[in-house]
């Protein structure tokens, strides 16, 4: 048996030799347990992306009490929350939503601009990261913006007044890059570390149970191992029996 | 309590249905790990109805609403993010046992006299299991749930003649729409599941007829003792039930590691584009489903007619159907069948697991003469069976389960 499993991963990998990935994502290191970077994550989101895009799997209380904006009494403290994360007239329970109608969205941009809940699942944190950092300056486009990731984007660079204006170095080339022409408000280290805790943020959107799930597994699997010499030795007294016969 | 027992089986046969079926169904002793993945599948059956139960409290069978319904599972209700994980990893579960367990049946000849029925009995639970997981798969409304059923679904209109027309009234509307998720839903938590149940039954009361084979393949019914007790059998009540107990326990482990650590799987239980909502607007670039399809998927791709690859894939199902009748050699186990057997078996396992891997893929010409391969390499093990089954050298079965 152990033989024909080897054999069965062995043969996966051969065969996965053939596939040759063509993706060239940034890696980005998330840690959702990280509180302060949720936060800061939270805060650049309601200041950079609210305004277009609903987190409408998530409610704004949920947020807060992830997130640890709660008072000493472990309930969520609402006087923080509405005055530093809530630009809308949402109630606490209330999902995050979007205040642009959705007509004018499909106006402005062509399409409606996508609910954020689960795109890091969806596309994974580094997509989003890379795909953030890959924005440059092209007069061809409608909002004067393009894309390396999704060529022809629909979003226009909204953070172009923190992270400076890129233009593409090398545009007839197979590898393109991009070239700072102009500095914004932040520096490169700066606009990453905004970036990388926006991805964080966003993973956690994307899960909120993840820490739950985890602290439960990490309970149940240890159950399972003593469950498993208890039966294992009561299967081994039993089998005893059979001595003679086996 | 002996009372109440006694009022019980003067009205129902209690003890003579636990004794025929549990404490004195005598089973071969050789039993190995193989053996474990029958009583699996029933395991996995329980926890996908009754996580399947809760989690249909609280799902909308809706175009507008499944989507975000799931999401209401995965986030607000309590404890509803492992009725689903748990629900997702026991389908992909599902198949890992089933197919370890079908495995066994070709490893060990499982299918031959007096086994057929059997064997037929699985092979039917089989194909009703694939139907049961291609309908659950819409009903999260993603846009892999979307696409997949509008692939598969479409597959009908190769028929000649009557192939639109039936393609739409399986859909119940000219696209996949609100009417084949609410039928789909209907087929999945009620229609599909009661004919599995009534076949699990089927395929239990058939096994206690006949007895279990072995991985000698000795029949152990033609040794009895002088209390007319097979002498190579232990009762399976106590003796089975508490070794499938350390089995089952190690299969939890396995499975809640999954379960609480990688739901996902990498996206191969939960595929990515699938956290986004069905947009029939919108095609996605690589549509694939759930990795216990793509070796019939593969097949299908690998033909380029459409009505001849549908006929293909699905032949690729049947064939196994005709097991009993394929293979023509004297013995049951590959312990003692010939080369060609054994060579052939390991060529299908190959082919098997390769048309797996090329069917999650996008295709290129190489990976489209590969499956083509596979896909010959697949039918070649049952059509030449008949053959090399029967000219082969094989070994002397013992009478007896040697100690």
């Amino acid at each position: 048996m152990k033989k024909f499993i080897a054999f069965i991963f062995f043969y996966l990998f051969t065969l996965s030799s053939l596939y040759a990935s063509d993706t060239k994502l940034l890696s980005v290191k998330v840690d959702i347990n990280n509180k302060e970077a949720l936060q800061r994550g939270a805060q650049f989101y309601m200041n950079y992306c609210s305004g277009c895009h609903a987190l409408r799997y998530l409610r704004y209380n949920r947020m807060a009490q992830d997130l640890g904006l709660t008072t000493f009494d472990g309930q969520i403290d609402k006087t923080l929350l509405q005055n530093n994360l809530i630009f809308t007239q949402a109630k606490p329970q209330d999902p995050i939503e979007v205040s642009m109608p959705a007509e004018s969205a499909r106006q402005w941009f062509g399409r409606v601009p996508p609910d954020l809940s689960l795109t890091a699942r969806e596309r994974s944190p580094a997509w989003i990261y890379t795909y953030l950092k890959s924005f440059y300056a092209d007069p061809k486009s409608p909002f004067h913006t393009n894309n390396l990731l999704i060529p022809d984007v629909s979003m226009p660079n909204v953070l172009a007044p923190l992270s400076g204006v890129n233009i593409l170095r090398n545009p007839h080339t197979e590898r393109k890059t991009l070239l700072l022409i102009e500095n914004g408000t932040m520096t490169k280290q700066q606009f990453d570390q905004s970036i990388k805790d926006l991805v964080t943020f966003l993973t956690y959107v994307s899960e909120p149970i993840k820490p739950q799930r985890i602290s439960l597994g990490l309970r149940v699997l240890p159950f399972l191992f003593l469950l498993l010499i208890v039966v294992y030795l009561l299967k081994k007294s039993l089998w005893k029996k059979l001595d003679g016969k086996l | 309590m002996k009372k109440i027992i006694q009022w019980i089986d003067d009205r129902f046969p209690l003890i003579s249905t636990w004794k025929t079926h549990v404490s004195e169904y005598y089973a071969p002793k050789n039993f190995n790990f193989y053996y474990f993945f029958g009583s699996l599948a029933l395991v996995v059956l329980a926890n996908q109805l009754i996580t399947g139960i809760w989690l249909t409290m609280f799902y909308t069978p809706t175009v507008s609403e499944a989507f975000s319904s799931v999401e209401y599972i995965m986030r607000d209700v309590n404890y509803g993010w492992l009725l689903r994980y748990m629900h997702s990893t026991g389908a992909s579960a599902f198949f890992i046992v089933l197919y370890i367990h079908m495995y066994r049946g070709l490893l060990y000849g499982s299918y031959q006299k007096p086994r057929e029925l059997l064997w037929l009995f699985g092979m039917v639970l089989f194909i009703l299991i694939m139907a049961e997981a291609f309908f659950g798969y819409l009903l999260p409304w993603g846009q892999m749930s979307y696409w997949g059923a509008q692939v598969i679904t479409s597959l009908i209109g190769a028929i000649p003649y009557v192939g639109d027309n039936l393609v739409i009234w399986l859909r119940g509307d000219y696209t996949i729409a609100n009417a084949t998720l609410q039928r789909f839903f209907a087929l999945h938590v009620i229609g599909v599941p009661l004919l599995i149940l009534m076949l699990v039954f089927f395929h239990l009361v058939a096994l206690h007829k006949v007895g279990s084979n072995n991985p000698e393949g000795i029949e152990i019914k033609k040794q009895l003792g002088k209390d007319g007790k097979p002498l190579d059998g232990i009762p399976f009540h106590p003796y089975y039930t508490v070794k499938d107990a350390v089995a089952l326990v190690l299969f939890l482990i396995g499975f809640f590691a999954v379960v609480f650590f990688a739901p996902d799987m990498g996206g191969f239980f939960l595929e990515h584009d699938n956290f986004t909502p069905a947009n029939p607007m919108v095609t996605p670039d690589h549509i694939a489903p759930v990795w216990y399809m793509t070796p019939f998927y593969a097949i299908l791709r690998a033909v380029p007619d459409k009505l001849l690859g549908i006929i293909l894939m699905g032949s690729a199902i049947i064939l196994l159907l005709f097991m009993p009748w394929l293979d023509r050699s004297p013995v049951h186990s590959m312990r003692y069948k010939g080369t060609y057997s054994r060579v052939a078996l390991a060529l299908f396992v190959c082919s098997f697991v390769t048309l797996g891997y090329l069917g999650m893929t996008s295709v290129t010409p190489l990976k489209q003469l590969l499956a083509r391969a596979a896909s010959a390499l697949y039918f070649a093990y049952f059509l030449l069976m008949p053959f090399y089954s029967r000219f082969e050298s094989h070994g002397i079965v013992p009478r007896r389960i040697k100690a």
